[in-house]
């Protein structure tokens, strides 16, 4: 008996919870229908990797204060590969999103599929060329020079290096990381022609995005070595490598070694050792996205970011200016110049070999 | 009461792991609304609780048989990667008539879980290797070997995630279009075949009967004649089969190739949907389908919800096998209903 009660008042309690509830759902449902909605899919690495998720919920944020857009706007997180379609299919579908935007190449290899199924939504997504198969001409694919930006922070852990040897540590073992790699040594050798170059990858599946103490150790190994800058292109992994370089420098101060962050400004993260950061600029990405479908200027077609539109670019703030004397720092602008005017030309690992996406 | 005593578990799961997100702000009923909707809401939804189905009732059944003959197997995981893995590079890599390809496709899947199963069945009759540290250490050994054929061997030139090639035409099953978009494909007639075939070799042959009784008592069994062997490596052998059977759904009907890390861990759900089903081949569909359609519906609290995310799929599972396996529990409240009625 005592059970049944207690059923039936959690029976009322819940209905109660279920009214409000309901209440709430329908509210939002009226305001502000006719503003876009904008839905974005992570990759794995996840939203604090201070990287690259980091950087594209930026964008998504930083749009939904300036730009007049749903506020049911949202982002997920995929805990795992299976739920990529799921939510794909579902922000076409019952979520009704009007622009999806899909970070990174993981979460993209779902798109042409979900776009040809729904023609009259439009698709966004970074790091993949899905041209080839853009048979609704609704997606958008966003690439980024990733080579001609390492190319100068090589340049720059060159002329920082004092014992001739600086590293590189990738996160997953793919052409894209290799286009960062070979981008980085070409600048390392244009400076130093008798430089080496030490590299290595955290792993062959996207768990490597994901596994700071993995990349800690190949840091520590590199480090070790006699390399004293390394370049780390790796997302939420990468701070392996700025840890074994403040670990290193705590514990043997007579020489220091430096770290190079990549796709956000990450110079805040360590600024005893972080050199400067290859920022790939996806936030500007995602944001110039969302505006130009605003304001009707969305383009179902390839679109580049380079050097000569910041869209790839060293940052240099307060965190790291320590490191440069004026004269560096005109010599790297310098340099950067020039592969904007095409006089340095920069290797690209895309071309060379013939991968596609 | 061997019925009821599942559904109840599973209600009373279900009520606490729901009331637990209002701990969150969030209201129950809404996230109950939100995975109604998620896993039956429409034909693509429902689709989508079959397609992920299919992999659960299908360990479900590998868990159970090894259990049944007395067998804790551990490794479904690393059975349905060899299983998927080797049906993936088959049908890649050989040109069959379409007529036949699936088939073959499903026997080579079966092989190789199965033979991945046997070796441990072959180690622990043999050996006397404990099955569980086996089927454990085999799930990582299968996993390094699919990584390697997936990154080195058989790569994908065309893309930058690490997955084989992409299967021959004539391998891939027909998605039914009533499911609008959702992979729903033979396989899902198969597991529930398979299911049937189960509970008839369980029950109704000579050599379910001596599998059973091993697991019941492989001492007994052993004086009254029946060689504990020869069963224990079968056992393994068709649990792993079982388990391996996974590929043709997800290679040949839903991602046309073999993906690394394409399981959310099937296997070691599947030893879930096993508890929850008590063994019993034919409960074993109906846990799956409702495991199937958790999976489908957390996947969902990640885009409706704000603080919930789709872990609470893994609360939901944890509460379900505590409730269910709470013998002391059971034992004082079912007697006491009877008693009532």
């Amino acid at each position: 008996m005592a059970l049944l009660c207690s059923k039936s008042l959690s029976k009322i309690l819940l209905f109660v919870a279920f009214i409000i509830s309901l209440s709430m759902f329908s509210f939002s449902c009226f305001a502000k229908q006719n503003l876009p909605k904008i839905c974005m899919v992570l990759d794995k690495g996840g939203r604090d990797d201070h990287s690259f998720n980091e950087s594209a919920v930026k964008g998504f944020q930083l749009a939904q204060k300036a730009l007049h857009i749903n506020p049911e706007s949202r982002f997920v997180e995929p805990k795992n590969d299976a739920q990529l379609p799921l939510f794909l299919n579902n922000f076409s579908s019952e979520v009704n999103c009007d622009l999806i935007i899909a970070i990174g190449f993981t979460p993209a290899a779902f798109i042409p599929e979900v776009a040809s199924k729904f023609p009259q939504k439009k698709f966004m997504v970074i790091d993949s060329n899905l041209q080839l198969k853009n048979v609704k001409h609704n997606i958008r694919s966003v690439l980024f020079e990733e080579h001609e930006g390492s190319f100068l922070v090589g340049a720059i852990a060159a002329i920082k290096s004092k014992t001739g040897r600086v590293g590189f540590v990738g996160g997953m073992d793919v052409p894209l990381i290799h286009r960062f790699a070979l981008g980085y040594s070409s600048g390392a050798k244009y400076i130093n022609p008798n430089i080496k170059v030490q590299e290595s990858y955290v792993g062959v599946t996207p768990d490597a995005w994901n596994n700071p103490s993995k990349a800690k150790e190949l840091a520590l190994s590199q480090y070790n070595k006699g390399v004293d800058v390394i370049f780390q292109v790796a997302a939420a992994s990468g701070q392996g490598v700025f840890d074994a370089a403040e670990e290193l420098n705590k514990s043997d101060s007579k020489s220091v070694r430096y770290a190079i962050g990549v796709d956000s400004n990450q110079n805040w993260v360590n600024p005893h050792v972080i050199l400067t950061s290859m920022e790939k600029r996806v936030d500007r990405a995602v944001f110039n996205g969302i505006s130009d479908f605003i304001s009707n200027k969305f383009t179902a077609d390839v679109v580049v970011y380079g050097l000569k539109d910041s869209g790839v670019n060293w940052s240099l703030d307060n965190n790291n200016r320590e490191f440069y004397s004026p004269s560096e720092i005109a010599r790297i602008n310098l340099i950067k110049k020039l592969i904007i005017d095409h006089v340095i030309h920069v290797p690209d690992y895309y071309k060379i070999n013939t991968h596609k996406n | 009461m061997t019925i009821l005593r599942p559904i109840l578990a599973t209600i009373l799961s279900l009520v606490l792991g729901l009331l637990a997100t209002s701990l969150f702000h969030e209201s129950p009923l809404h996230i109950f609304k939100i995975f109604l909707q998620s896993g039956f809401g429409s034909a693509y939804d429902f689709g989508m609780t079959l397609t992920y189905s299919v992999p659960l009732i299908l360990t479900g059944l590998s868990v159970s048989l090894a259990f049944k003959a007395g067998l804790f197997n551990i490794g479904a995981e690393g059975q349905l990667t060899m299983g998927a893995l080797a049906v993936a590079v088959f049908a890649a890599l050989v040109p069959l008539p379409s007529l036949i390809a699936p088939l073959a496709g499903a026997l080579v899947a079966a092989c190789a879980g199965g033979i991945w199963g046997a070796l441990v069945g072959f180690l622990k009759a043999r050996r006397g290797a404990h099955e569980v540290i086996m089927t454990i250490m085999m799930n990582f050994i299968a996993a390094g070997i699919s990584s390697y054929v997936a990154v080195y061997l058989l790569k994908d030139p065309n893309t930058q995630n690490p997955q084989t090639l992409p299967i021959l035409p004539a391998f891939s099953l027909t998605q039914y279009s009533l499911f609008n978009g959702a992979p729903v494909t033979f396989a899902l007639f198969l597991s529930l075949l398979i299911a049937v075939v189960c509970w008839l070799y369980l029950y109704r042959t000579p050599y379910g009967f001596e599998l059973r009784a091993v697991g019941e008592n492989e001492h007994a069994s052993s004086t009254a004649g029946i060689g504990v062997q020869k069963v224990q490596i079968l056992a393994m052998f068709f649990s792993g089969a079982l388990a391996g059977l996974v590929g043709v759904g997800e290679v040949m009907g839903r991602v046309g190739c073999f993906k690394l890390d394409f399981s959310p861990g099937y296997g070691f759900t599947g030893i879930a949907v096993a508890f929850l089903g008590r063994c019993h081949p034919l409960a074993i569909i109906f846990s799956g389908l409702l495991f199937g359609a958790i999976q489908k519906g957390a996947s969902d609290l990640e885009i409706f919800t704000q603080n919930v995310t789709s872990d609470l799929a893994l609360v939901l599972q944890a509460l379900i096998i505590l409730v269910v396996s709470a013998d002391g529990l059971w034992e004082k409240w079912i007697p006491v209903k009877k008693g009532k009625a």
